[in-house]
């Protein structure tokens, strides 16, 4: 059976965490900026946003970021990845980048994700926020804000429901025999 | 969703769902090349072979310049410099083309159906680039792009395509992709000029410029192609800039918001007069800058079709 990691409001708690430990490592919210990896990261770094600037006051601004042009396992993947649009109105150059994704797995997201930001400009530094640390890292990368950390086998998958989606806000794990066991059963 | 086949050989072969997936597409590409990074890494280590039999800047150009921007190699092969002048027959130089590696092989070709052949034999994927007069997809699909940018819905628009329907691979594209996506055609000009096979396409015809384009949406005007002009399907080009040219003043009886287009390269004062061509609504650079859009959105969702 699918295991819930984490509720509605745990999933909200953690959002405030975030917001909390942004703000006091970066000292404030000045030039600081909020990008989310599309899709999950886009919504969770739009509710983070209204979150710090409740806090801190003042306004945040929030970019969505598009992957798949800089992915480096286009071709060994089933389906090909539909393009998204990618938003940053604003320029990041010298800004504090706060990236946002749903869930860090091998890492090799948040590589392409760095790759395509600084063809946008040069930040003064990329930070990295995620929901949930599933583990299984294959590049260098380590998160500077989590929401849980979860461990789980490389065959797991995590699934992060969100009302943005038009689902109820949820993050749970579907552990891969599980998953077979269920489907064989239909 | 996914392309169908691994080659782009005509609108005709289509579906309206696989057509809207490539404007779409195109959509994102378009604003990678609004930055100042004009260059993404997705079709890194593949390799484009342009493979142009017939002479062509703007389109070889801008599908040089569609790969280079997704990071591919590019390679131009010159006809009259290549083995084909010493006779090499058109297969052999496809398939010594594919040794060398090629993904896609961009093709343009006096004769209709050489792209075609050409996908039967190579494994890469094939991207017509105007074979004959029978199709030139990635030109209809930047006219569409094109008037999906400022009309948004292509549905229920008024469409005159004015000029050389029969020789023109442009229109003939252009008539699949319209249809497809529910826009009414209209064919304007002289009857020698009009293709054979009329009663098959969903268009209608009309001799009289000025009915043809009253009260249209978009007006689609053709290159005349000079080097037919002396079989004589019209008497002369001062007549038929007189009868069928687009000016300012033929087009107040298109809609007031209506687009020219025009897909270059351009004959003033024989298919449209100067202040059509320059004037605000034309957007016949603008096609220029989609074609590049829309030829990226080709090339990455054909390296995504798995046959």
């Amino acid at each position: 059976m699918p295991r819930e990691i984490l509720n509605s409001k745990d999933l909200e708690r953690a959002i405030t965490r975030i917001a909390h430990e942004i703000i006091e490592r970066n000292k404030g919210t000045e030039n600081l900026c909020l990008v989310g990896i599309q899709r999950g990261g886009v919504h969770l770094a739009r509710r983070l946003a209204p979150q710090i600037e409740a806090i801190e006051g003042g306004r945040i601004e929030v970019g969505s970021l598009d992957i798949t042009l800089y992915r480096d396992d286009i071709y060994s993947k089933k389906n090909q990845p539909v393009v998204r649009k990618t938003d940053i109105t604003f320029s990041i150059t010298g800004k504090k980048v706060v990236l946002v994704d749903d869930v860090l797995f091998t890492g090799r997201s948040i590589r392409a994700a760095m790759d395509a930001l600084i063809d946008f400009g040069r930040p003064a530094n990329i930070q990295l926020a995620v929901l949930i640390d599933r583990g299984h890292r294959e590049l260098p990368i380590r998160p500077d804000y989590i929401g849980k950390n979860m461990p789980t086998h490389f065959d797991d998958l995590v699934e992060v429901h969100l009302k943005e989606e038009n689902m109820e806000d949820e993050v749970i794990l579907i552990a891969k025999d599980t998953e077979e066991t269920v489907n064989s059963k239909q | 969703m996914m392309l169908k086949s691994k080659d782009l050989l005509g609108i005709k072969d289509l579906s309206a769902e696989e057509i809207i997936n490539i404007l779409d597409t195109a959509a994102v590409f378009k604003d990678v090349l609004a930055r100042d990074i004009k260059k993404v890494p997705t079709l890194r280590g593949k390799t484009v072979v342009n493979l142009f039999f017939e002479p062509s800047t703007r389109t070889r150009t801008s599908f040089e310049l569609a790969a280079k921007r997704l990071s591919t190699d590019v390679v131009n092969f010159s006809v009259p410099a290549s083995s084909i002048a010493k006779g090499e027959t058109l297969k052999d130089t496809a398939l010594t083309i594919q040794a060398l590696g090629a993904d896609f092989v961009v093709i343009r070709h006096g004769s209709a159906g050489v792209p075609h052949f050409l996908s039967s034999v190579l494994k890469a994927s094939v991207i017509n680039a105007g074979d004959g007069s029978n199709e030139h997809p990635t030109q209809a699909l930047l006219d569409l792009f094109t008037i999906r940018s400022s009309k948004e819905n292509i549905e229920g628009l008024t469409v005159a395509i004015i000029g050389d329907v029969a020789h023109s691979r442009v229109a003939k594209s252009n008539i699949y992709g319209l249809t497809k996506l529910g826009a009414k055609v209209r064919l304007i000009g002289p009857p020698t000029l009009m293709p054979a096979a009329i009663n098959n396409l969903p268009v209608d015809i009309y001799n009289s410029m000025e009915e043809g384009i009253r009260g249209a949406d978009v007006i689609m005007t053709l290159r005349i192609q000079l080097e037919r002009q002396n079989r004589g399907f019209f008497p002369s080009l001062e007549e038929y800039f007189k009868l069928y040219g687009l000016t300012g003043d033929r087009l107040k009886l298109a809609k007031d918001d209506a687009m020219v287009m025009h897909p270059g390269p351009i004959n003033r004062g024989i298919e449209i007069s100067t202040d059509a061509a320059d004037g605000p609504r034309s957007v016949i650079l603008e096609q220029v800058t989609n074609g590049l859009a829309v030829r990226m959105a080709v090339l990455y969702l054909l390296s995504g079709v798995k046959e």
